[in-house]
């Protein structure tokens, strides 16, 4: 397309006339453009091609080998770190601990970002403050909330504990139990996520036309008929714009993880990102380390592909 | 609303109408609480005593206010240090990314060139790259150059840019052509076309980029981690690490205070750009 268009913007036989100079000159003044142009998106892409791309290709390499990070050799092993991966017990706890955590996340802030989107599309006195300050989390630091959250978890003086003392309950060892340690985390990024997803189910509620409404009230539907009817099929773009980012956001979350669990109790939180992360930066185990980067680059592209075909077909009906 | 008044189930719409008006007041009660509560827990442990932290149950409103943990938390790590490393990588990284995209995004909504299209393609597919693919080459590169616990290590991996990119360029597509005919038939270069026309009519588009380059690079967390391992070139966002491993539960208020001095720089900037910031991240999603 692009190179159509260029060609016709030139117009070399056009207007059917020999190699003028004023045609010359044209010419000398596109080739002008073509050199600014690089020149303007050298820097970007030189570094975009070294720290992003690259990388993608070194990284399948290393996942071919085994190597310390410290020999001067690496020795490839094929495949093997694959196989040794997934035939890894260990691992395989990683994977369902993943599972767990992203579609706790991921299904747990959509539901809770479009409840609020739906509570804050009223006429509310005061809803414009409390949008704002449920947008804050999503751009404070992780290492921040991961450590505002520990003291709220702490079970003796956190803000948890009236919470629980409320329904008769002691308040878990949340950051010391296999069990809590993982819900936990999860609450603490629902905290962080669902203001983001309301303020974007918020853009989309204001497109949906009013006439649809209009119409439904007409017919006599109920509120959730009509949401359901009509607001939902009528988000599905957004949805799917947000399922999509913060499935790969939360497949790569690492800093309130870092903070509060740093993988554990035991293995109870380590996801595929903590995995990747303490495999090359605590055991220097390049390859497995690689091979584990290489699984996730694989995972996030399917998922992609899937929503993109899912959008497609729902599009049609819209 | 309430034109068809013979349907028995909208007479009773009233009294239910209030009931939900009631309901949806306490729920947008129960979630500014929620939202809010975790910020004021952090803001007022920072200032308490020991006393007031030590307690149950909680105290909302510290009896005495005590700022010395700030000070507790600047003894307990070089968070000097930390903060004068975070503001030179967050600078720096800054411009430089900014310098980047406004070029890249003057090229590809402005100049001609072949296959244009694909490029762009190119440059935007690097954002299916998930970071932690990146992580050991880049450590690996990095390490090769020998700029391991130096600035350049910091900052030079995050230059390139492609969401700063995306949305200056269609932000100068949408600029009319009219202004852009005026600055040709003026004679004026395509720099002095950017300078004084493109730049200026972007100032909004380049305030939203802009800042949100600058909060990501604030609290990047996970590259400077690798990166850095002398307690000198760390940032503030790993000074928290640093100070939970020092410090451990048993100084909540220090604790507390630092992480105030590394969450407020970024809740001013949001204060301040809020409208900004907010567009701009979510205009992805609404613009399709």
């Amino acid at each position: 397309m692009a190179a159509v268009d260029a060609r016709v913007d030139t117009g070399p036989r056009a207007d059917g006339t020999r190699a003028t100079p004023a045609r010359r000159g044209r010419h000398r003044r596109h080739l002008r453009e073509y050199l600014l142009f690089l020149a303007f998106i050298v820097p970007n892409f030189f570094f975009v091609l070294t720290f992003a791309y690259w990388p993608v290709v070194y990284n399948a390499y290393l996942s071919l080998t085994s190597w310390n990070m410290l020999a001067p050799v690496k020795d490839f092993v094929g495949l093997d770190n694959y196989v040794d991966l997934f035939t890894d017990p260990d691992f395989l706890g990683t994977l369902r601990v993943t599972v767990v955590f992203v579609v706790g996340i991921v299904v747990g802030s959509m539901v809770l970002g479009l409840a609020i989107a739906v509570l804050l599309n009223q006429k509310l006195v005061g809803r414009g403050f409390v949008r704002t300050m449920s947008f804050a989390p999503h751009i404070l630091s992780g290492a921040a909330i991961g450590t505002i959250w520990l003291f709220i978890f702490d079970p003796n003086y956190g803000l948890v504990r009236p919470l629980f003392a409320a329904v008769g309950a002691d308040s878990p060892n949340w950051m010391t139990s296999t069990t809590w340690a993982l819900p936990g985390l999860i609450i603490v990024y629902l905290w962080k996520n669902m203001g983001f997803i309301a303020t974007v189910y918020l853009a989309g509620l204001s497109n949906v036309p009013r006439e649809l409404y209009e119409a439904a009230a007409l017919d006599g539907s109920g509120a959730w008929t009509t949401f359901r009817k009509i607001t939902f099929p009528m988000l599905s773009p957004v949805t799917f714009f947000l399922v999509i980012t913060t499935t790969i956001g939360t497949f790569q979350a690492f800093d309130v993880l870092a903070l509060m669990t740093a993988g554990g109790p035991g293995s109870s939180t380590t996801t595929l990102s903590w995995f990747i992360y303490q495999q090359a930066f605590k055991a220097f185990d390049a390859g497995h380390a690689a091979a584990g980067a290489m699984i996730m680059f694989v995972v996030l592209i399917i998922i992609t592909a899937l929503q993109a075909r899912f959008l497609e077909r729902k599009v049609h009906y819209r | 609303m309430t034109t068809s008044t013979v349907d028995s189930p909208l007479r009773t719409r009233s009294p239910r109408g209030r009931a939900g008006r009631v309901l949806r007041y306490v729920l947008l009660v129960v979630l500014a609480c929620v939202v809010l509560g975790p910020l004021y827990w952090l803001a007022s442990s920072a200032l308490k005593q020991n006393a007031d932290i030590y307690t149950y149950p909680p105290t909302w409103i510290p009896t005495h206010l005590r700022w010395s943990n700030f000070v507790d938390a600047w003894h307990a790590a070089p968070f000097g240090r930390f903060f004068l490393n975070s503001l030179i990588v967050t600078s720096i990284g800054t411009v430089g990314e900014m310098l980047c995209a406004t070029l890249c995004a003057y090229a590809f909504a402005f100049l001609r060139f072949p296959f244009k299209k694909v490029l762009f393609g190119v440059l935007l597919g690097a954002m299916m790259v998930p970071g932690h693919v990146t992580l050991l080459p880049n450590y690996l590169t990095i390490s090769d150059l020998g700029w391991i616990n130096t600035y350049p290590g910091l900052i030079v991996p995050g230059l390139g840019s492609v969401f700063a990119t995306f949305l200056l360029r269609q932000h100068m597509l949408t600029l009319p052509g009219e202004i852009m005919d005026a600055a040709k038939v003026d004679g004026a270069g395509h720099l002095r076309t950017m300078f004084r026309v493109v730049l200026p009519l972007s100032r909004p588009m380049l305030v939203t980029a802009g800042v949100i380059t600058m909060v990501g690079k604030w609290n990047d967390f996970i590259w400077p981690l690798i990166v850095t391992n002398s307690t000198t070139m760390r940032t503030v966002p790993i000074g928290l690490l640093f100070l939970k491993t020092q410090e451990g539960y048993n100084n909540w208020g220090a604790i507390m205070a630092a992480t105030v001095l590394v969450v407020v720089p970024v809740l001013v900037v949001f204060f301040f750009a809020q409208r900004q910031i907010v567009a701009g991240l979510t205009q992805g999603a609404t613009k399709g």
